[in-house]
């Protein structure tokens, strides 16, 4: 079993119990270690710009997200967390046997891929294909960022109850 | 090397089955908004995951990564932009059940 199977069955359980805890923080955190998990992975297989952007920004700043909304937003009473684990677990009890049952499935079965790759290569550095092959791109996440910047302004303003 | 490619993807595959499992289960088994977010990101997760092992396996890593930096962007402004949804729709029916979007007007 090599470092990178383990890092990735880390990031299945992490993904697991980020789905089927009670707790929206504690799902929180099992998402974020799934991200840094990914990132992990990401680094081993030499996607090191994208593995920074993947810790950065999904375990970093998404986190931040889900922990300021949850933060604004949870106000139930612990004898009602008690009484919601015990109905969530009957919807989500099957889902890790439904996981074991299908990777260890997956892993016996041998389904031949006919798939034509071209030969490994070197296809430059990001960072020119970024900036000279993917322009369009880089426009596009321009403009959704400033689309994003544009929501929060809108989404997250308080709303003014003496305006009328 | 080629020879063990399909392996070498049917492993990595087996991963991205689980995650994407994992994520479409949790939105669809759940009534809480942000806990949905949260199985989006899942899904969104085995994607990126899925890219890296195709460029890592054709041997274009730089076109991959180029791509995942901008899966990664857009995935930022959507949560951003559904978390800011759901803040409102919380100020307005004090509850995430998303039952409570039957009650919505249009």
């Amino acid at each position: 079993m090599t470092v990178l199977t383990i890092v990735l069955v880390i990031m299945v359980v992490a993904a697991l119990w980020a789905s089927m805890t009670t707790l929206l923080l504690r799902a929180t955190i099992g998402l974020a270690l799934s991200s840094a998990m990914l990132a992990v992975a990401m680094y081993s297989l030499g996607a090191q710009l994208a593995a920074i952007f993947e810790l950065s920004v999904c375990a970093g700043l998404i986190s931040v997200v889900f922990v300021s909304v949850i933060s604004l937003t949870q106000r139930r009473p612990f004898k009602d967390i008690v009484k919601y684990r015990r109905e969530r677990l009957t919807r989500f009890w099957p889902l890790p046997v439904v996981l074991l049952i299908v990777g260890i499935g997956l892993s016996f079965v041998h389904v031949p891929v006919q798939i034509a790759l071209p030969l490994p290569g070197g296809d430059g550095d990001v960072r020119s294909v970024m900036w000279n092959l993917r322009q369009l791109d880089m426009f596009g996440q321009i403009l959704i960022l400033l689309a994003g910047v544009f929501g929060v302004l809108v989404l997250f303003k308080r709303e003014d109850k003496n305006a009328r | 090397m080629l020879a063990d490619i399909p392996h070498t993807l049917w492993f990595y595959f087996i991963f991205f089955v689980l995650l994407m499992i994992d994520g479409l289960w949790c939105m669809l088994a759940t009534y809480n908004l942000l806990r949905m977010l949260i199985g989006l990101e899942i899904l969104m997760k085995s994607v990126t995951f899925f890219l890296i092992v195709a460029g890592y396996l054709s041997g274009r890593m730089a076109l991959a990564q180029a791509m995942v930096i901008t899966v990664i962007v857009i995935e930022v402004v959507i949560v951003v932009i559904a978390a800011g949804l759901i803040l409102g729709f919380f100020r307005k029916t004090d509850t995430l059940n998303v039952r409570a979007t039957r009650d919505l007007r249009g």
